[in-house]
């Protein structure tokens, strides 16, 4: 191993390694919902995983995360196996996971306090997370006080102030109308464009995918899901989510990756609805 | 409808209760007053039999003695109710083995354990103590264990991501989360706690509200027992209104709408 790759620099943030996921089912069988998969996230690299609904691309973030364990294959995480919990990932929930007993304040500041910041320190530096999201003003407020939008402004304060070094996301706008979702998304690069984490970004929206991302994997629909496609994304940095959707370059690509995956997607598509039907 | 015909409407169902009484009692328009008055007293003679006691202070040594049996029913029963529901939630083994020794203690009607807790604990506060702590223990037990239980997976999920140990995980995510569950269960045991006390004291003791009432019943003396029914009556508002006062002051963080009463 090299001084670089020790330094964890280098090194690529997440691989996964011929990694497939297995459910046990009630009945006895077992359900694979993610076929084997071979995926690297560099440092410093943002990712988009795109894919029907169902097709286990969350299920592929938790093993990143180490919330699951993978039935076959190994995930690395800056050249080590994972064991256990990811500690270089922070993970924004699709679902609501801010503590609602807690100020959108003290959900901030939990993630340093619990790794031992004294209090005082963490609440002061959750202010200024709350003032880079944009909500300075509802420091004292619960989080059923807040609008989705305001609650995943609180989650990203809350994942990026202990400063990962990968950033997973779960469709964490899919809740969201379609305006604040853009300015979510022009929120999240402009955070992100400050230290450039590796970020794994899952969503179902192909538009949203090639606005954030350097890269947008394509995956198919379940069971046995797999990756399907892997496009770089060129279009130059900073970006602008609602300019650059009528950028000419964004329409170019987006064809290119729609034209070569309408077929397969479409066939994954029909595939989930008779699975459901 | 505004707050002040609301509340006169309010008092307008007292006072024609209480007139409607009063002439039942008095005169012969229903009925003969005399076998009326035995059975339901007359209001005029209840209050003055409150004032009285109230004047004379006799009252407030058995209020005290009521009130420091529930309060004592209460804290123990839902300190052991806390630990339990605990300790079982995260012992889902432990949770399983006990399952129906535990549903056939709280299938059980509390009062039947009245005098076997006189048998064993005397005539004092104490059996009394420990009859209503059977009926608070239940209450918070269950809400303290699904609380455990039904915290959010995606909360616990963010949690542990967040760094959290299990110790972290105790004090910031399935505490606050068991806690809201017991809270908004309070009304129902805090009540319990009181029923327990005063149940206890009827079926044998030698002061506090309970005691009063049967005493009064023993010789007949109806007003006495509608007196002590209206005290206890007023004690249990009051013990309410504060128990009211104190969720609104913890569960701050929960929706107005959601609240769930789950008894």
């Amino acid at each position: 191993m090299t001084i670089a790759q020790k330094a964890g620099l280098d090194a690529n943030a997440v691989e996964l390694d011929g990694v497939k996921i297995a459910f046990q089912l009630p009945d006895g069988g077992t359900y694979e919902a993610v076929g084997e998969t071979h995926l690297t996230v560099s440092d410093r690299e943002f990712v988009a995983i795109v894919g029907p609904t169902g097709c286990g691309k969350s299920t592929l973030l938790n093993a990143t995360a180490g919330l699951l364990k993978p039935a076959q294959g190994q995930v690395r995480t800056f050249a080590k196996p994972l064991a256990g919990l990811n500690k270089h990932a922070g993970y924004l929930f699709q679902q609501d996971s801010l503590m609602p007993w807690k100020t959108a304040i003290d959900n901030v500041a939990i993630g340093l306090e619990v790794a031992g910041t004294p209090r005082r320190e963490a609440l002061e530096r959750a202010r200024v997370w709350l003032g880079k999201v944009g909500l300075a003003a509802f420091a004292d407020r619960y989080p059923h006080m807040l609008s989705g939008g305001q609650r995943k402004r609180v989650g990203l304060a809350q994942v990026l102030i202990r400063d990962p070094k990968i950033l997973l996301m779960d469709e964490p706008f899919g809740p969201l109308d379609a305006q604040t979702r853009l300015i979510m998304g022009d929120l999240l690069l402009n955070l992100w464009s400050a230290d450039r984490k590796a970020v794994m970004f899952v969503t179902h929206d192909l538009d949203e995918a090639i606005g954030l991302a350097d890269r947008v994997i394509i995956m198919s629909a379940g069971p046995s899901s797999r990756i399907i496609g892997n496009y770089a994304i060129p279009l130059p940095r900073p970006r602008d989510m609602a300019e650059i959707r009528s950028d000419p370059q964004f329409h170019e690509v987006h064809r290119e990756i729609w034209n070569a995956l309408k077929e397969e997607v479409l066939k994954g598509y029909r595939q989930s609805e008779e699975v459901q039907s | 409808m505004n707050r002040l015909t609301l509340l006169s409407l309010q008092v307008l169902v007292a006072v024609i209760t209480l007139v409607f009484w009063h002439i039942a009692s008095t005169t012969t328009l229903i009925g003969n007053p005399k076998t009326i008055s035995f059975f339901f007293a007359e209001p005029l003679a209840v209050g003055k039999r409150m004032v009285q006691w109230f004047i004379e202070g006799s009252i407030w040594y058995h209020l005290g003695i009521t009130l420091t049996e529930a309060a004592l029913a209460f804290i123990i029963g839902s300190l052991c109710g806390i630990i339990i529901g605990f300790w079982f939630a995260r012992k889902p083994l432990l949770a399983a083995v006990f399952d129906p020794y535990v549903k056939a203690a709280n299938a059980l009607p509390r009062v039947v354990l009245a005098p076997i807790f006189a048998l064993w604990l005397g005539l004092g506060i104490w059996s009394k103590v420990a009859l209503g702590v059977t009926l608070v223990f239940f209450i918070v037990f269950f809400n303290v264990y699904q609380g455990v239980k039904e915290v959010s997976p995606a909360v616990l999920s963010n949690a542990r991501m967040l760094g959290m140990n299990e110790r972290q995980l105790l004090r910031h995510v399935y505490m606050p989360s068991a806690l809201s569950w017991m809270f908004s269960s309070l009304h129902t045991s805090v009540g319990f706690a009181v029923v327990g006390a005063v149940v206890g004291e009827y079926l044998g003791s030698a002061a506090g509200l309970g005691y009063l009432i049967h005493e009064a019943e023993s010789v007949f003396d109806v007003t006495g027992v509608f007196a002590g029914m209206f005290v206890l009556m007023a004690f249990v508002i009051l013990v309410d209104w504060l128990v009211t006062l104190v969720e609104n002051r913890l569960l701050v963080w929960r929706p107005k709408t959601s609240i769930i009463s789950t008894r």
